[in-house]
């Protein structure tokens, strides 16, 4: 297929494109578009799906939105959009959504956890919280109040959430669904630079000669990207080359120069290949003058489990884990190691037949020398590396050493340009981090990172992925722009910026989204909170959450959403919430690019924005009320701050919302119907709107009267301004097709770390040519592979990144006699996400109508199952029943099957496994072990 | 291979050109047909669609005896179950009813409503008593074994006007749907030079390997589908069988169809007989 199709991309070559770099921005990009036919007003927004960040222009008549189109000006997408795109104008107007409070009520009207769902008013909602809140606080402390983030709420909603979660309850228990989507990239980028999100951009795509994808289907997930890689492709297609390495066929493959379908987990020991051959075999081609300048060598701790729930933890306690689940479970304490993983680790000291002891995970690591970091490499022969990691047991040995030498060449080849992307198959990993570093030490040893049409790009899933859950941070354990809950210095520019007092910040961030699902089963959180996501279907091993939902009596669920889904059912209250265009706000994609909208019209029913939301609770919660002294379970105190407060100016009854929203620095930003851009445009939280909701006092809500957003916005980018992380202003912001951070000066920066091109790293490195100043772990003791040395003291290496070495080692579940079949979940084009939208565009549902398991025809035939017949999919934790298809998009090897997880009918997360990665708490959706029988 | 044989000769690469031709047929064959419609002893339309395995239509509607056994075993067929209720969903072929344009009683399918999901056990042709489903077209007469592969029913054509792949728009829906993607849905690759840096990714249908099922025009997500099967012969139109192409060689089996037929041409200028037109003389 490969090489007819290079053929074929011979002739079409002939076409002769613009220069796709430099091109500037036409004047048809003015935010504020001329008078729109028809009478429509057409204005700019981002379209509300993936990590690309495609620009779109909404057209709205009559307080509805009628059409969609490309935006022309974007410079990611150039006016086009993949199908879900297409469908913008169709995803908020299903008719079965969200437009009243509904609340689980007994006959009487009372909150009862077994009654059935009924409508009430928001103010009633909101007392029910308020109640449910304080009982939470009141048994469990801080730690017992957690929501459920994403990475797709605005920027503004993730700072409001954030700001009340941490500043207002003191809980660090805020965790996005990002969590699930990029963790293990965030770890990668934070070990190797020091600071998060990638050194480069999308051009590297039309500069590059070499577009490697791993673990990414990037022509269904980023559709507009891999139109530029194709059209790069088409530009010189004998020069340029693509290879996509996964585990099953998939639709990318089609364009491939070649593909590498490897065993599961085993991208860790070819990235460790690439390695080998440049250390041991071309030795020339590492540029030492750059890595000498720029480049330290690092290692960590190898027996770090594998992210599971450890011995004595409550519900292992309490036998709610299976035994046949406690048969993987009881790794995360020790393993034996395999025949296949053992030589990997001998240079760590450990051999196949050892007992691994498991420590919980840890970022820690120390200085080794480069002798060190080639010892730890010398495993990787191709013998060594193409025995464990051949996928496809019906291709030869040799055709797949070829390919893999074939790889290694193209990376090492001198004055080859290369782009490596990845998405989920490297994050969704039980070693998410380790791999995600593994891709950076090939480039560094080359120099082929941080140079236009060179480098290691992870690819995000989700819209603001990168702009809210990363950038705002709200996570468990960071504060916004690269600030961390743990270090006191940062807590302290948090709480003086929030003007709160010093100590209210809670130092202890542990409960990651996987956590707070475990400490809800434990009993220890008592009140969560759905904003934005869908956790109760997105997250592995979900039987075991919804039951914990479900059962714990004192549990409190709340939902906010736009549509019913798996999570709206299982909560205790279901809030409507108003969807993208019903309000202001911005989101940051996948290259540092922020990008913001105008509300574009009035919520569907009495639905209102998670800002808002925020807000109205807030105005429930006082000084006295959150501020007293509290201690976490693990014996740490949250010092009482009362008294403070007072010394800031607050009454024990000052409320939150002063404290924290409508304060004097929030009002000092004015509604402005006179001026761009609140000109001609709607603001429900700011002004009230024409529907006249009953807010959360019982009364006719009339706005903040302050802008909001602005005020949410220009506070949070404070943080970052200065510190590398610079946002320009919001104003700004709507007259532009968005801006990749850091703008300094009213400058984008392209390339990060690069002289040439990042004020910062020019600043750094006066003359130079490259630093890597991100400021995390830039102090470090040195030692070997085995242990770091401590008696030497640290040693500061500023400006440098970092090169790990990083062993092969299995993932806990394999498939195995019983269980014999790997499982790999992930998504298809047609769907986003568990479906909530895209289920309820009619097209999109047609086309797409439910989770198929794709199915190598060789296995299907083995287990006696036929095209279309119904299977049980079945792993140790649940099963699910799936319709089989041999012949469709995914085309998996022989023991590996594929079902997508959008399909809520198809609930294949009830199957998966909630193992992560111990570093960066991601689950790996990738790998665990099914068998597949007739239904 | 013997099934690429079967179908039918092939014409051109360019599948664009003759889609516009064969679509501009179907409507105008349609406009006949809303009278046809209404006569008592109704004629099928000439964009019926039969069930795989049908034998030519003249042959399978004197084989045919309207049973509605084909019918029942589609519906009826375990895969077709409804995994939540536990019942059948509604089956792919129905038998024909007066209002139709289908010949009454007899079986056909619309593929935007449910698409033939090729089962590779063809229950349908497997039920027909009489061979009007003739499972010899489905079995591959090397191996013995049915091969979905040869079923027949139709030909998927790209109206490239609505078709929103070639605006650039990133979709194709119909190439993930088809069961023989890459095979019988393939993409074809173009710059796109307004953008400069995007490429057009366009469905473009195999004639070879197209089966006709359908499964493309049920999942394409225009207000009326961009891609739609019609049968072969309304769908295709057949160059000479005197030319073959110098650069392929598989062409000559298209034209070897056409030995043991008479080659003399006729037309108004040959139809006198050389005698008579020489003794007519010229005037002068």
């Amino acid at each position: 297929m490969g090489m007819n199709r290079r053929d074929f991309l011979k002739t079409s070559a002939a076409v002769a494109a613009a220069g796709a770099v430099g091109i500037t921005v036409p004047e048809e990009a003015k935010a504020a578009a001329a008078a729109g036919e028809a009478g429509w007003r057409w204005d700019k927004a981002p379209c509300r799906f993936c990590g690309t960040g495609c620009g779109i222009m909404l057209a709205t008549e009559n307080g509805k939105i009628v059409a969609v189109k490309g935006d022309p000006a974007a410079p990611v997408n150039r006016g086009l959009n993949c199908i879900k795109g297409y469908f913008n104008a169709k995803i908020m107007y299903g008719a079965d959504r969200l437009k009243v409070p509904l609340m689980r009520l007994n006959d009487k009207g009372e909150f009862d956890k077994n009654g059935k769902f009924r409508p009430v008013s928001w103010k009633r909602a909101f007392d029910e919280m308020e109640k449910q809140i304080k009982r939470a606080l009141n048994a469990s402390g801080p730690e017992g109040v957690a929501v459920f983030g994403s990475g797709q709420y605005t920027i503004m909603e993730g700072y409001a959430a954030q700001k009340m979660m941490k500043g207002g309850f003191r809980s660090n228990a805020i965790d996005p669904n990002a969590r699930h989507c990029m963790a293990s990239a965030v770890v990668g980028f934070y070990q190797t630079f020091g600071i998060d999100e990638p050194s480069g951009c999308y051009d590297d795509i039309e500069l590059t000669d070499t577009i490697v994808a791993w673990g990414s289907n990037m022509a269904e997930m980023h559709p507009i990207l891999w139109s530029r890689v194709t059209d790069r492709k088409l530009s010189d297609p004998e020069r340029v080359k693509v290879v996509n390495l996964q585990t099953y066929t998939h639709r990318s493959c089609d364009l491939s120069d070649f593909n590498i379908i490897f065993a599961p987990q085993t991208d860790l020991a070819i990235w460790n290949y690439i390695a080998h051959e440049i250390v041991y075999n071309h030795p020339e081609a590492i540029d030492w003058d750059f890595v000498k300048k720029h480049i330290v060598f690092a290692v960590g701790p190898r027996n770090i489990g594998y992210g599971m729930r450890r011995a004595g933890e409550k519900a292992l306690k309490e036998g709610l884990y299976s035994e046949k689940e406690m048969e993987i479970i009881k790794k995360e304490m020790a393993k034996t190691i395999s025949e296949k993983e053992g030589p990997a680790l001998e240079p760590y000291g450990v051999k196949a037949g050892d007992v691994m002891k498991m420590n919980p995970g840890t970022l820690a690591h120390w200085l080794i020398s480069f002798e060190e970091y080639k010892k730890s490499l010398e495993p990787y022969t191709l013998d060594y590396v193409a025995k464990i990691a051949k996928g496809d047991p019906n291709e030869s040995l040799e055709s797949f050493k070829k390919k893999l030498k074939m790889l290694a060449d193209l990376y090492i080849e001198k004055d080859r340009k290369v782009v490596s992307f990845w998405t989920m198959g490297m994050n969704q990993h039980t070693r998410g981090t380790w791999v995600n570093t593994l891709s950076y030490n090939v480039h560094f040893l080359l120099n082929k990172q941080a140079k236009p049409g060179n480098g290691a790009f992870s690819l995000t899933g989700q819209p603001s992925a990168c702009g809210t859950a990363r950038e705002v941070g709200t996570f468990c354990h960071r504060l916004p722009a690269d600030l961390m809950v743990k270090n006191p210095k940062h807590r302290a520019i948090v709480e003086k910026k929030w003007q709160i007092p010093a100590g209210t910040l809670n130092p202890v961030g542990n409960q990651h989204i996987v956590k707070i699902h475990r400490d809800i089963e434990d009993g220890v959180v008592k009140f969560a909170w759905v904003n934005v996501c869908n956790p109760y279907q997105d997250t592995a091993n979900a039987n075991h959450w919804i039951k914990a939902a479900r059962k714990m009596k004192d549990f409190f669920l709340v939902t906010s959403d736009g549509y019913p889904g798996i999570s709206a059912m299982v909560s205790d209250l279901v809030l409507p919430s108003a969807m993208i265009y019903e309000k202001w706000g911005a989101y940051g994609n996948a290259e540092r690019r922020t990008q913001h909208w105008r509300q574009q019209v009035l919520p569907v029913g009495d639905a209102m924005s998670d800002t808002w939301q925020w807000v109205e609770l807030s105005k429930r919660f006082t000084v006295n009320d959150l501020w007293g002294p509290y201690t976490l379970r693990n014996g740490k105190k949250l010092p009482d701050v009362r008294k403070d407060a007072e010394k800031l100016g607050y009454k024990p009854d000052t409320t939150m919302y002063e404290i924290l929203f409508a304060n004097d620095r929030a009002k000092k930003y004015k509604i402005d119907l006179n001026a761009f851009p609140q000109k001609g445009y709607d603001n429900s939280e700011c002004l009230g709107d024409s529907r006249n909701v009953v807010g959360s006092d019982g009364k006719v809500f009339k706005g903040y009267g302050f802008m909001i957003h602005q005020y949410l916005w220009e506070e949070y980018a404070w943080f970052g301004r200065g510190h590398g992380h610079d946002l320009a202003d919001f104003v700004t912001y709507h007259k532009v097709r968005g801006l990749k951070w850091p703008v300094v000066n009213g400058k984008e920066t392209p390339w990060r770390f690069n002289v040439k091109y990042d004020p910062y790293a020019a600043k750094a490195n006066p003359g130079g040519d490259f630093a890597f100043y991100g400021p995390l772990a830039k102090k470090l003791f040195s030692g070997n592979l085995l242990k770091p040395d401590k008696s030497k003291g640290k040693t500061p290496i500023p400006n440098k990144a970092k090169i790990f070495a990083r062993p092969y080692m299995d993932p806990p579940e394999m498939p195995d006699k019983e269980y014999d079949t790997w499982l790999c979940t992930g998504r298809v084009l047609e769907h986003w996400h568990s479906g909530t939208m895209t289920m309820r565009v009619p097209e999109l549902y047609r086309a797409v109508p439910e989770a198929l398991c794709y199915m190598n025809p060789k296995d299907a035939k083995a287990k006696g199952v036929k095209r279309g017949d119904l299977v049980w999919v079945e792993s140790r934790r649940g099963k699910v029943k799936a319709r089989v298809e041999t012949h469709g998009r995914n085309r998996p090897p022989q023991g590996l099957v594929f079902v997508p997880w959008f399909d809520e009918k198809v609930f294949i997360n009830k199957v998966t496994l909630d193992a992560t990665c111990p570093m960066s708490k991601q689950t790996d959706y990738k790998k665990c072990a099914v068998k597949i029988y007739k239904a | 291979m013997s099934h690429e044989a079967k179908k039918k000769t092939p014409i051109s690469e360019r599948r664009r050109f003759f889609t516009d031709l064969a679509h501009h047929a179907g409507l105008g064959v349609m406009g006949v047909l809303l009278w046809a419609g209404y006569a008592q002893k109704a004629k099928s339309s000439p964009l019926t669609l039969r069930p795989p395995a049908a034998l030519e239509e003249a042959d399978f509607l004197k084989a045919c005896i309207k049973c509605g056994l084909c019918a029942e075993a589609c519906v009826n067929r375990p895969q077709n179950i409804d995994k939540e209720t536990g019942r059948p969903r509604p089956g792919t072929l129905k038998m024909a009813r007066a209002q139709d344009n289908v010949t009454i009683g007899t079986p056909f399918f619309k593929p935007r409503e449910v698409p033939c999901y090729m089962c590779e056990d063809t229950p349908c042709a497997v039920a027909c008593p009489t061979n009007a489903l003739d499972l010899k077209k489905v079995t591959n007469p090397q191996t013995g074994e049915l091969d979905f592969k040869m079923m027949d029913m139709g030909l998927a054509v790209v109206d490239p006007n609505s078709c929103i792949a070639f605006w650039g728009i990133q979709c194709d829906a119909c190439y993930r749907a088809c069961p023989l993607m890459d095979e019988a849905i393939r993409l074809e690759y173009d710059r796109n030079p307004r953008t400069g840096k995007h490429a057009f990714l366009k469905p473009v249908v195999d004639m070879n390997a197209c089966t006709g099922c359908g499964l493309c025009e049920k999942a394409c997500v225009t207000e009326k589908a961009a891609i739609f099967v019609l049968p072969r012969e309304i769908a295709l139109g057949k160059p000479g069988a005197h030319y073959v192409k110098g650069w392929d060689k598989k062409d000559q089996q298209r034209v070897q169809e056409r030995v043991g037929k008479d080659v003399t041409t006729h037309d108004e200028r040959s139809k006198e007989n050389p005698m008579d037109y020489l003794n007519k003389g010229l005037e002068f």
